[in-house]
């Protein structure tokens, strides 16, 4: 394994970048962009939701808060403080630099969990040519890497919205299912799915991991090269650590709920909470301008055909989970990322903190997606999507000169790309099984 | 025959007796309702009109109509109203309105120029558009729903559309900001609306006279549509006790047009135009209306006006050196001074009634020498604009300029402070930030509880209310300006939610200040001390808080394209087709079918031209692509524009041809 030259430095130097680049947040004005804030994450809404709360009316009240009562908690009493000449979110700035951090060492840490699983399972499969002709590169330190430098995720974490947060929550889950801490895949699991609704999907993921271990390949491949072992003992389901998951994330629940319940005493409760969070996810409530394509379907669709396309829309994430689980249950880790991915390009209000969320997890098959297919395009493709969408928002909005048509192409394109980016890795993984096979034939 | 005479009498006795009962019970229960019935007639519908003519400081006219029916509680009349307009009275009851007040307004009252705190001006300035407020005798459950009623009922008898505000993202319920203790009440306004004779016909229907006599004769159309301002009201009190007051008010800003009145008329612009009822509205007044207990027209000077009048000639005749009346006044009235600084207007009273058809009335100023004046004072001068570009978000701006708040506050000293009342409805699609409140006070920012006495938001949810907003704001006196900013952004609609006008932009209701330390009164006095009845003037006696609307906002909203719904709907499901053909088409491939594939392409490397045309061929031929390419080799051209083809091809046509020509005419 090729451990990365420069990689503290580099660290180092991202963190150092973004310290740098935070007390101009303000005046770019990254945290309304739509691009970056959407109304679940805008923290600009939070203050507006910690406000009413301290003016004794529900954070719910109106229509402007739309996240977690645990955030309000947290992030609420930041907001407000204010220093002379400064931008007002510089404390919650330094936060998410923290997260940032803390993310990118968890995607470390479970990328080398991943590469230490993988070549011990190469070495029980006799394939140590194989292992010297791929290049062994340490994927989680590129995966962080990359995580760390993405501009994505800088713009995200310098533009005050919580999608740092939300993606710590993910990152922890997948991470406590890696080295089966069951409480703490429960926990990020749990605050996850309180955040942003779509990672519960990653309930599949996290038990398959917490029952088989990291990815490695097909079990059949195992039984191929010596038939004499038994089934069982090759790869077996534990059960254990997942009947602990099961029971730490109904702990981890009921204790937020309660969290929630007290925070919001005296208001219309859990049951409002639930409606102005996950149900404003579910119902598509806000029509303002992202980088997805839901937005402009639903200001346009004819309103009799909204129910249905609102159910269609969800329901399309949730088509792919089985077929996706049955053929990638070897590799649990790659199937969270490919569940994240899916659900980042047809979720609600999708951002650019969430492609950097899953750009960062890409990291960690490297070795395995090194061939992929229209890599350049695909790295062109963001660029730019990603140059062409402010453009594209700036003549339509403000100078009045350009269309929504426009801007709504450019949301199209990205939602192509995404769309061939997580196709062609699947395939590509798919592939790589394949070719395993082949040279376990050959030997 | 004794026998009948025995039975005779004792049917009589029997009759008598009957009658004796008869007596005693009419006596008993009818006639005390008679003798009731006698006092009530005392207590009549009464009908009075009044026209106040006032000239304002920038070289127009004022002219109030102001008509007052009452309808005293009669049990006996039941639904029968002699003067009272029956639509109304049914209105009234239905609905259980305890006041009502609905206006229908063009142009903005200019409070600099035209008063901004007189009596007057204070309750006839309305916003732009129609502003629409009720409380009922209700419980606070069955309010919004009778609202709603009330609005569709209203919209049909004023031709207009009030039942915008039936939708619940139209009105709201200011708790204290619009008028202190009102809980159920239930405000909105629409400032787009368009008021013209549509509106006023409905409006003088309910007059008993109509537009036929008496005063408004003179509501000429083209010459009250002509005008500056243009606000029409209607005004309903009704309780148990006093029974229902209907007032219909209508306050016009004239611009008098010099050259007609007169040869002998100042033409060089120094002295203000003389005008009379004729050249304003092109009618002249005939005769009371016959059903109006009293018809009267009213002429102000006001107090600075008067005042400078004063210095000229100390009396105050038709006739004196600074103007000349046209006619002679049967009354004048003056305002009961208490201070020496304070107001001091003038007041001439003309009895309609004196004239006739042969005689009209034609109430006419001709003035005589140059006299600038200005109009009563507001303590502050209120205003509101938007802030920043573009189509993502903005601000409202609300500046307060003092202007002479040391008339309205007798101390001066270092503890004094005016208080100012804000209410604001924004639509939903105005997101306010309700925590980037910022407040400057002469270009300082002031820490928000520091001005902010008292504060009241409910937060607008989308597409289902309104964001309200009641501050009271504290202002030191010695503040010369304070601004309140808000950011907002603006909320992106669905296609359908956009009027046809979309480009346009969407308005933002006027707010009302309401200043709570200032009242407004006058109460005049005659100068021969005989009494002047009227019904105008008591309404200027009562306290009048003095309050002021701030200007309508045009927010232009980013419209998206209204032609494309097909094609949106369109490409988004190409694209999750795409997804999801590409990743089923993934997921379930085989190795082994895969490595056959990549056999037979490698075995068989062609064009992609040639490729398309054998399938083509095939398909047309009715065979199977993967028998023709294991079975047979590349088809020559020949054999692909084979005989089969050719006559395929000309059937084809044939039908084409057959279709177009045979079945399309018939």
């Amino acid at each position: 394994m090729a451990e990365i030259r420069w990689f503290w430095p580099l660290v180092v130097l991202a963190l150092a970048f973004r310290l740098l680049l935070v007390p101009f947040a303000d005046s770019l004005k990254l945290g309304s962009r739509p691009e970056v804030a959407t109304p679940l994450t805008s923290l600009r809404r939070l203050a507006e939701g910690y406000w009413l709360k301290q003016s004794s009316l529900s954070p719910y009240a109106g229509s402007m808060y739309h996240g977690s009562p645990l955030l309000l908690t947290m992030l609420g009493p930041i907001t407000m403080k204010r220093i002379q000449g400064q931008p007002t979110h510089l404390f919650c700035s330094f936060i998410f630099v923290f997260v940032d951090f803390l993310t990118a060492m968890l995607i470390r840490a479970i990328g080398q969990k991943l590469v230490l699983k993988n070549c011990k399972s190469l070495k029980l499969l006799d394939l140590s040519k194989l292992i010297e002709s791929f290049v062994c590169l340490d994927a989680g330190g590129v995966a962080s890497l990359i995580y760390l430098w993405n501009p994505f995720t800088i713009v995200s974490c310098v533009g005050s919205c919580t999608s740092p947060v939300e993606n710590f929550m993910v990152v922890i889950a997948i991470y406590g299912a890696c080295s089966r801490i069951a409480p703490l895949a429960a926990f990020g699991w749990v605050m996850a799915t309180h955040f942003s609704l779509y990672p519960v999907i990653l309930l599949i993921p996290v038990i398959l991991l917490l029952g088989y271990g990291p990815d490695a390949p097909p079990s059949k491949l195992f039984l191929h090269k010596n038939p004499s072992a038994t089934r069982s003992s090759i790869r077996i389901f534990s059960w254990k650590p997942v009947v602990y998951f099961t029971i730490w994330a109904a702990i981890w629940s009921c204790y937020i709920l309660l969290l929630i319940s007290i925070f919001l005493k005296g208001f219309d409760g859990l049951s409002e909470m639930l409606k102005k969070t996950h149900g404003f996810i579910l119902k598509v409530e806000d029509l303002s301008p992202n980088i997805g394509v839901l937005w402009y379907f639903f200001a346009e669709v004819f309103d009799f055909f909204r129910a249905f396309f609102l159910i269609l829309f969800h329901v399309n994430i949730l088509f792919m989970v089985l077929p996706l689980a049955i053929r990638l249950m070897h590799r649990p880790c790659f199937l969270a990322f490919v569940y994240i991915t899916i659900s980042s390009m047809l979720k609600s209000y999708p951002s650019v903190g969430d492609a950097a969320l899953y750009l960062g997890l890409l990291g960690l098959f490297v070795n395995e997606l090194a061939e992929m297919k229209f890599s350049f395009f695909l790295f062109c493709g963001y660029i730019g999507v990603s140059l062409l969408s402010p453009v594209m928002h700036n003549l339509w909005i403000w100078r009045g000169t350009g269309n929504a048509n426009f801007y709504f192409a450019t949301g199209l394109g990205y939602a192509c790309l995404q769309t061939v980016l997580v196709v062609e890795s699947v395939s590509k993984m798919l592939n790589y099984d394949r070719i395993l096979r082949k040279q376990l034939h050959t030997a | 025959m004794a026998e009948l005479r025995r039975r005779f009498s004792t049917f009589v006795s029997v009759f008598i007796i009957f009658f004796f009962f008869f007596f005693v019970f009419f006596s008993a229960i009818v006639l005390p309702t008679l003798a009731s019935v006698g006092d009530l007639v005392e207590l009549e519908e009464e009908f009075t009109e009044e026209l106040l003519l006032k000239p304002l400081p920038d070289r127009k006219v004022l002219a109030h109509f102001h008509f007052e029916i009452l309808a005293p509680p009669s049990p006996v009349n039941g639904r029968h109203h002699h003067l009272f307009p029956k639509a109304i009275a049914q209105l009234v009851h239905k609905f259980q309105i305890r006041e009502l007040e609905l206006s229908f307004t063009q142009g903005r009252w200019n409070y600099e120029r035209w008063g901004g705190s007189d009596p007057l001006s204070m309750a006839n300035a309305k916003p732009p558009g129609v502003e629409l407020w009720a409380t009922f005798h209700r419980p606070e459950s069955e309010i919004d729903h009778t609202w709603k009623n009330l609005t569709h009922a209203l919209s049909g008898l004023f031709c207009s559309s009030i039942n915008f505000l039936e939708s619940s993202t139209a009105f709201s319920a200011p708790h204290w900001g619009f008028q202190p203790n009102s809980s159920v009440l239930r405000y909105g306004a629409l400032p787009r609306e368009a008021v013209c004779t549509e509106n006023l016909t409905p409006w003088l229907k309910l007059l008993p006279c109509r537009d036929r006599a008496g005063v408004a004769l003179l509501l000429n159309r083209p010459s009250i549509y002509r005008g500056h301002y243009h606000s029409q009201k209607l005004r309903l009190i009704s309780s148990k006790l006093t029974g229902v007051k209907l007032e219909q008010t209508l306050t016009i800003v004239l611009h008098p047009s010099v050259e007609r009145y007169g040869l002998d008329s100042f033409s060089d612009g120094s002295t203000q135009p003389s005008w009379s009822l004729n050249s304003l509205f092109k009618q002249q007044l005939m005769g009371k209306c016959a059903l109006a207990k009293d018809s009267r027209v009213l002429f102000e000077l006001e107090h600075d006006l008067a005042s400078q009048i004063d210095e000229t000639e100390s009396d105050y005749t038709w006739r004196n050196a600074a103007f000349e009346l046209s006619t002679m006044p049967d009354r004048v009235a003056r305002v009961m001074k208490s201070l020496p600084n304070q107001d001091s207007s003038v007041l001439y009273g003309f009895e309609v009634s004196k004239s006739s058809d042969s005689m009209p009335m034609d109430v006419g100023i001709k003035w005589k020498l140059p006299l600038i004046w200005s109009s009563s004072h507001a303590p502050v001068y209120a205003s509101r604009f938007l802030m920043g570009s573009g189509n993502e978000r903005g601000s409202i701006a609300i500046t307060f300029q003092s202007s002479h708040l040391d008339e309205w506050l007798s101390t001066g000293s270092d503890g004094c402070a005016v208080h100012a009342v804000v209410f604001q409805v924004v639509p939903w699609y105005v997101k306010v930030y309700y925590h980037t409140l910022n407040i400057f006070m002469d270009g300082k920012r002031q820490t928000i509880s520091d001005v902010v006495k008292r504060m009241k938001i409910s937060p607008s949810e989308d597409k289902l209310s309104p964001g309200t907003m009641e501050l009271m704001l504290e202002f030191p006196c010695d503040m010369q300006s304070a601004t309140l900013t808000l950011d907002f952004d603006k909320g992106f609609l669905h296609v359908d939610e956009y009027p046809p006008d979309a480009n346009q932009g969407f308005d933002i209701p006027s707010a009302l200040i309401t200043y709570p330390d200032c009242y407004s009164s006058r109460s005049y006095q005659t100068v021969d001390t005989s009494h002047f009845k009227s019904s105008l003037l008591p309404k200027f006696k009562e306290g009048n808080l003095v309050q002021s609307y701030t200007e309508v906002l045009l927010v232009p909203l980013t419209t998206p394209d209204f032609s494309m719904p097909y094609n949106v709907i369109t490409f988004t499901c190409t694209i999750l087709a795409l997804y999801f053909g590409s990743m089923l088409n993934v997921l379930r491939r085989r190795v082994g079918e895969e490595e056959r594939l990549s056999k037979s392409k490698a075995s068989e490397r062609r064009g992609l031209i040639p490729l398309l045309l054998l399938k083509l061929s095939s398909k047309l031929r009715g065979k199977r692509p993967e028998t023709m390419q294991h079975s047979s080799p590349l088809p020559s051209s020949s054999s692909f524009f084979g005989p089969k083809l050719f006559i395929k091809v000309v059937l084809v046509a044939v039908l084409a041809i057959f279709w177009n020509y045979y079945l399309k005419d018939s």
